[in-house]
């Protein structure tokens, strides 16, 4: 007997069921806007409805005397240092003297109930003196551009060069181009809410649905001016992320409430308010050249990349660094000159979006690559599996790529993929584009095919001390062997949770992983972002499950006087093979072990070439898509969407194809209709009925092609995969338009008047 | 705010009288989000779901009496023959959840110009029924509409239903929305042929502060197709006629640019639908010739 044939489903490689997914389709998962509390009170949020005002005064009287307020908080209440952000501490908790942006909280009610916390709030009167505002960022360096931010010498959060090769490159081919991304919002769909408990000894804990537990916790901190041990948080359940739940929302306002009111605080925004209430993508504005041989492959390349960072910063420095060291795709390219900035303007505040940096600039690098492939009369998959990088390459901030970098397998294997059948006779509406609005019978609709390939960094970078924290416990219950994994790390719906207990019945040989609440009594688990979690924190529990079997071992030898023991399965088995006892005989005591997990280093790249091994990791994929186009009324049916990706190894193959979907339909929102729209500061949009996301009707079902090149310097050869989809799909809607129109299209999201004009 | 829950007609035109400013709702896709965002704040909600005579449609004397509580869904199952374009009208709006909620009669009493029934209902020329505890009047849906969210309605009327005649010709509705489900149009179109008048019905939706007809492009082309002899011969339409009653179409549009779409484009989009819905429903009327022969 040498290994145990009882292995249950659930192990790395499976894909067992999720426990939040039936509740999520019944309708009966406990987001945290389900959180309630008898003795609770509501707070809302008194937000500034000008782009750039000074506050003259604000005058709570009347506010204070609707019955049933308790409290009616303003800058002048926060007790802590009154600055929070992720990389600047630029940002306000309440706007003290002077708002930035439309929608930046000014003041807080806490009522009996919700509706007359609202009424209370509308009667907060706030004396503003309207103030120039920047809200075109391509003016906002400008020498006479007004500051956002009054203490610094211009509007600029970075910029960031690269420069490598020849510093005067010249090519016999030149293609160039401008673009232009629109503001993307995640759009998830449980709104930004929490319930903040003070714990009547000054302290607080607070519920909330998020992606870094412990980077709320300090901001929460210092706003509160108090020490972590009296500020907890635990996870609640999240309706979606996307990057939109890496800055606080509602987090220190409901603390605030809670400490000052003496109540249980509930705060929950509404669809409206939520758009108000979380960072967005950057807008960005592309000027891209490219340089080439007769043959298509690329001598040079330039970019210019501005992404318009709003009113504070938020994660703008590390887009800058995304757009700028990733920002030219996964090409092979000798020489290089890049320039990314992010600069402050007084339009929303904009952060951390799914694809983080790479989106904005794929969909220019993946246009100009069409082009040059016209130029030099190249077939476009083709000039792309030539340029693309293998493993081995120099990438343009000089890191060698040392894991695979399959770019001219997916792309080709995309081309590949069955096409969907050519359209035949009289096609029912609903397959054409407009749909059951019945625009069209077939006149003026032509099909056309898109590609693209993207790649994206994996965790963070450019030296973030990016680490995850893990404590697994072993022990017996009811004479079974039991384990419980606890991390910080958060799950906001991509599946942490089912990865953990996967890892741990792997390591372990148990059946029965319990998945502690996340929450702030263990280490951080870093970011739920950057496609890093079931790369880091498993990585965490992988090393924690090691550490638990290697003092279970110990223990097991101590007690057996042996040394040649090895666990398989739930059994204590001898270098011969022979069972010496099972896992629960050793299990007399638990065994816990805490391990804090690092991926290899990163470092910061040189300022002045942008040079460096700035990544731990590049993931790749690329995508087909098939568009109709009714090219007289400019309407599109996205016909299929089909992708290739490598994920170095699947843990979980249908959780990886679920992200997979799901990002591709987000980047196809972008191509096609999701924009904030922003004039002159104001967002014209803030709903579901105006900020359109795809429906079902507008996403087609995919053929999902996942490659497994795996990652020898990650942990089971994992390789980040939620973010690459997002990346490459939207690019490759955009191109497929384009080709359907013969129009240049160099602004996303495709308008109908863009094609028809 | 009072919820006021009428189980009768006569009760809920009693109400209505008692409370003229009560807002009616029936499925609420509306109202409920008008109140949700705080744009509205009415005295009391007028509650109509609970008003059997409002739930049914019935055939008077050759028409379609249209109950104001019928909801898109029933619509499209039941009168999908009987009233084609606005049935087509009924399958283009939000989702089934909210065609299941939504009635044509909450959607004249909103009188959104967005309304997706109003371009099928006047390309029909519908009429809408209206009572009062004063009586009943009937108006033409030409003249419902008199401004952005407002119309005829009197502060004690209640709408009680929509009057069609089933087709003599083929009907069309198209709307134009930036996704291919759950949208609000950008703008929309309905058409319908009444070949047994020899008149031309026109609707326009999303182009203007109301929902209105197109009649110098309709007696435009009911005339060329007179002149030509083809209400008859059922021959094919001249070379350039639909296109010319699109861009007519168009003129007789007033668009605003907003976030939803330009100007340019809705006028544009006008005159493409225009030109399509008068082909599509020439090309059914000739067939009908044509299986009628066979």
């Amino acid at each position: 007997m040498t290994s145990t044939e009882t292995r249950t489903a659930g192990r790395l490689g499976d894909s067992p069921l999720r426990p939040d997914g039936t509740l999520k389709v019944t309708g009966e998962f406990a987001y945290s806007s389900d959180l309630w509390h008898d003795d609770m009170v509501w707070g809302v949020t008194l937000r500034s409805p000008h782009p750039h005002a000074r506050i003259r005064s604000i005058d709570v009287t009347e506010a204070l005397r609707v019955p049933g307020v308790s409290a009616v908080l303003t800058a002048a209440d926060v007790p802590g240092e009154n600055a929070v952000g992720l990389e600047h501490l630029d940002t306000p908790a309440l706007a003290d003297g002077v708002v930035r942006y439309q929608g930046e909280p000014v003041a807080l009610v806490a009522a009996d109930h919700p509706e007359t916390a609202r009424r209370a709030a509308k009667r907060i009167v706030v004396d503003y003196e309207v103030l120039p505002a920047v809200t075109d960022p391509r003016r906002a360096l400008d020498a006479d551009a007004p500051l956002v931010h009054a203490s610094r010498e211009d509007n600029l959060v970075r910029a960031m060069k690269i420069r490598r090769g020849d510093p005067a490159p010249t090519a016999p081919v030149v293609v160039a181009l401008d673009f232009e991304v629109g503001m993307q919002d995640q759009a998830f769909l449980g709104p930004e809410s929490g319930l903040a408990v003070p714990d009547g000894e000054g302290g607080v804990d607070l519920f909330v649905a998020t992606q870094w537990l412990h980077v709320d916790q300090g901001q929460v901190c210092r706003v509160l001016g108090l020490p972590p041990e009296q500020v907890r948080l635990t996870l609640a359940g999240v309706g979606g992320a996307f990057g939109g739940r890496e800055d606080l929302s509602m987090h220190v306002h409901a603390c605030l409430l809670a400490l000052h009111t003496g109540k249980p605080v509930k705060m929950s925004y509404a669809r409206d308010e939520s758009f108000f209430g979380h960072v967005h993508r950057h807008p960005a504005w592309l000027r891209y050249e490219f340089g080439a041989s007769e043959e298509g492959e690329l001598i040079y390349a330039k970019a210019d990349i501005l992404f318009d960072g709003g009113a504070y910063a938020s994660s703008t420095g590390a887009v800058v660094g995304n757009g700028g060291t990733l920002g030219l795709g996964p090409y092979r390219i000798p020489s290089v000159h890049v320039d990314a900035r992010g600069v402050y303007t007084n339009n929303p505040p904009c952060g951390a979006m799914r694809g983080f940096g790479c989106v904005q600039a794929a969909f220019a690098h993946e246009a100009l690559m069409d082009e040059l492939a016209d130029r030099v009369g190249v077939d476009r998959v083709e000039i792309r599996a030539r340029n693309g990088m293998v493993e081995g390459d120099l990438n343009i901030t000089g890191q060698v790529i040392d894991s695979a970098a399959p770019v001219a397998e997916l792309i080709r294997t995309v081309r590949d993929l069955p096409l969907p059948p050519e359209p035949e006779g009289e096609r029912d509406i609903r397959e054409l584009p407009g749909g059951a609005s019945n625009t069209t019978h077939g006149e003026g609709v032509v099909r056309g095919i898109g590609y693209a390939v993207t790649y994206k960094n994996v965790g963070f970078s450019e030296g973030f001390d990016d680490y995850s924290t893990a404590r697994v416990r072993l022990e017996a219950v009811a004479g079974e062997p039991v384990a419980t994994v606890h991390t910080a790390a958060a799950e906001v719906g991509q599946g942490l949770i089912t990865i953990e207990q996967q890892i741990c019945r792997t390591e372990l040989g148990v059946d029965q992983v319990v998945v502690h609440p996340k929450d702030t009594s263990v280490g951080s688990g870093g970011s739920t972002s950057a496609s890093r979690q079931t790369y880091v924190t498993g990585g965490a529990v992988k090393a924690a499950c090691e550490a638990v079997r290697t003092s279970v071992l110990r223990r097991a030898a101590a007690l057996l006087q042996r040394s040649d023991l090895r666990l398989d399965g739930d059994k204590i088995v001898a270098e011969s093979g022979e069972v010496v006892a099972g896992l629960v005989e050793v299990l007399d005591e638990p065994v816990e072990e805490t391990v804090e997990w690092r991926h290899r280093p990163t470092f910061p790249i040189d300022p002045e070439t942008g040079q460096g091994n700035a990544h731990v990791q590049y993931a790749f994929s690329a995508h087909r898509a098939v568009v109709d186009v009714d090219t007289e009324l400019g309407l599109v049916k996205v016909v299929a969407l089909d992708t290739a990706q490598d994920v170095g190894r699947a843990l979980n193959p249908d959780a990886v194809v679920g992200q997979i979907q799901g990002g591709s339909a987000q980047g196809m929102g972008l191509a096609l209709m999701e924009e904030i729209v922003v004039q002159d500061g104001h967002v014209k949009n803030p709903s579901f009925t105006d900020y359109l996301i795809p429906t079902i009707l507008d996403m087609p079902p995919m053929q999902v092609k996942v490659l497994e090149y795996a990652d020898p310097h990650a942990p089971y050869g994992v390789r980040g995969v939620g973010e690459p989809p997002t990346i490459s799909s939207g690019p490759a809607v955009a191109a497929a338009v384009r080709a359907a129109t013969g129009k240049a299209l160099r602004r996303v999201p495709i308008r109908p008047e863009h094609i028809t004009f | 705010m009072d919820f006021l829950a009428p189980t009768s007609w006569a009760e809920a035109l009693e109400t209505k009288a008692a409370h003229p400013d009560a807002l009616p709702v029936a499925g609420g896709t509306d109202v409920m989000v008008e109140l949700n965002f705080d744009h509205r704040r009415p005295a009391a909600l007028l509650d109509l779901t609970r008003v059997p005579e409002l739930q049914e449609w019935s055939r008077d004397a050759g028409r379609i009496r249209l109950g104001a509580g019928v909801t898109y869904s029933r619509v499209i199952t039941e009168l999908g023959g009987a009233l084609p374009g606005l049935a087509m009208a009924a399958r283009t709006v939000g989702s089934p959840q909210i065609r299941n909620r939504g009635t044509v009669g909450g959607n004249l009493g909103a009188a959104s110009p967005a309304g997706d029934s109003h371009p099928a209902l006047l390309a029909a020329f519908a009429e809408v029924e209206i009572a009062s505890v004063r009586g009943t009047r009937v108006v033409p849906v030409a003249e419902f509409f008199t401004g952005v969210k407002r119309s005829v309605l009197e502060a004690d009327e209640l709408i009680a239903a929509v009057r069609v005649t089933p087709p003599a010709g083929p009907q069309q509705f198209c709307k134009i929305g930036t996704r291919n489900a759950m949208v609000i149009a950008v703008s929309a179109f309905g058409f319908a042929l009444h070949p047994d008048r020899r008149v031309v019905g026109t609707g326009i939706g999303s182009a203007a502060p109301t929902p209105r007809p197109a009649p110098e492009a309709a007696a435009f082309l009911a005339g060329e197709l007179e002149a030509a002899g083809l209400w008859d011969s059922r021959g094919p339409l001249p070379e350039g006629l639909a296109t010319d009653f699109g861009r007519r179409v168009r003129d007789a549009a007033a668009p605003i640019d907003d976030v939803r779409g330009s100007a340019a484009y809705r006028l544009h989009a006008l005159s493409v639908m225009a030109r399509r819905a008068a082909t599509w429903a020439w090309d059914s009327y000739r067939d009908e010739n044509r299986s009628a022969a066979a």
